[in-house]
């Protein structure tokens, strides 16, 4: 991994390790090494450096909630906004629990959209339009309840010959803009 | 009781507790109340499909109740029930309760 003006550049070794490691994060330095033909401290320096850098950010377990019995619904909303209010209204949706993502984007209108779960429809009605719908700025929101989940996922970074570079992030928290 | 009613009716109730209209769950048409006035014109705005939403949950007696603190229209809302109305029909008879009730306050 090399630094050069704030901007990272992985190496093939970093994007196998991350490729590995977004595979099974609970699996050891020694098995990630065994496997890439590299020692275990050069596994766990390099793990570390991506740590702190923060391209590695976290490791969290991925539950499956249907199976674990709690009951929720899920639903993607699309809240249509005035262009002045939809960073504020975006931001005011990350400070909520029950919101899992967040985004914006622009087709013909600007448009934040969410991943949102509640306990049931009701509570998911109640938080929309106690919550979501008085925020100044959100001018009409349309959701839909998910009724199957196909596939869930984390992007997975695959090792590529092509280098990649990723934005030294100063701040911890600091929001990455797509 | 009275009295309070009639003194929210000209400023309306703060923007977190004004009645927003929506068609089906989660799905907010833009059009909101804060004062009874308001609602009487958003009544007469709004698609009926959110008027059948909000009225057959119940959804009207609560803001009266609740924010408005207007037991007596809430109580008029609830006599409707029994005339099963849908569509401009429904739309009539509410936006015609509210204006009578509205008349009976300022009036009395």
């Amino acid at each position: 991994m090399k630094v050069r003006n704030n901007v990272f550049s992985l190496d093939s070794t970093d994007l196998k390790i991350l490729e590995a490691l977004q595979e099974d994060a609970r699996q050891t330095y020694t098995t990630i090494g065994k496997r890439l033909g590299i020692a275990h401290s050069t596994v766990y320096d390099r793990v570390k450096r991506m740590e702190n850098y923060g391209i590695i950010k976290s490791y969290k377990a991925l539950i499956d909630a249907e199976k674990a019995g709690v009951k929720q619904v899920t639903a993607i909303m699309v809240i249509y906004t005035d262009p002045k209010e939809s960073e504020k209204v975006a931001e005011k949706l990350c400070e909520c629990l029950n919101v899992l993502e967040v985004y914006t984007s622009l087709s013909e209108e600007l448009q934040v959209i969410a991943k949102v779960v509640a306990e049931s429809q009701e509570s998911l009605h109640e938080f929309i339009a106690k919550s979501i719908a008085p925020l100044p700025g959100v001018l009409r929101i349309r959701t839909s309840m998910v009724t199957k989940k196909f596939k869930e996922s984390q992007p997975i970074i695959v090792n590529n010959p092509r280098k990649l570079t990723v934005a030294k992030e100063k701040e911890d928290g600091k929001r990455k803009k797509i | 009781m009275r009295e309070e009613v009639k003194r929210r009716i000209p400023g309306g109730v703060p923007r977190e507790k004004a009645f927003y209209f929506f068609t089906s769950i989660g799905n907010y048409t833009g059009k909101s109340a804060s004062s009874l006035e308001e609602f009487m014109e958003k009544l007469m705005e709004v698609n009926t499909k959110s008027l059948e939403f909000h009225f057959y949950r119940e959804d009207f007696e609560k803001w009266f109740i609740e924010v408005l603190q207007d037991q007596e229209l809430a109580e008029e809302f609830r006599k409707l029930y029994a005339l099963k109305l849908t569509g401009e029909p429904l739309r009539n008879q509410l936006y015609k309760t509210v204006e009578t009730h509205l008349k009976h306050l300022t009036t009395s």
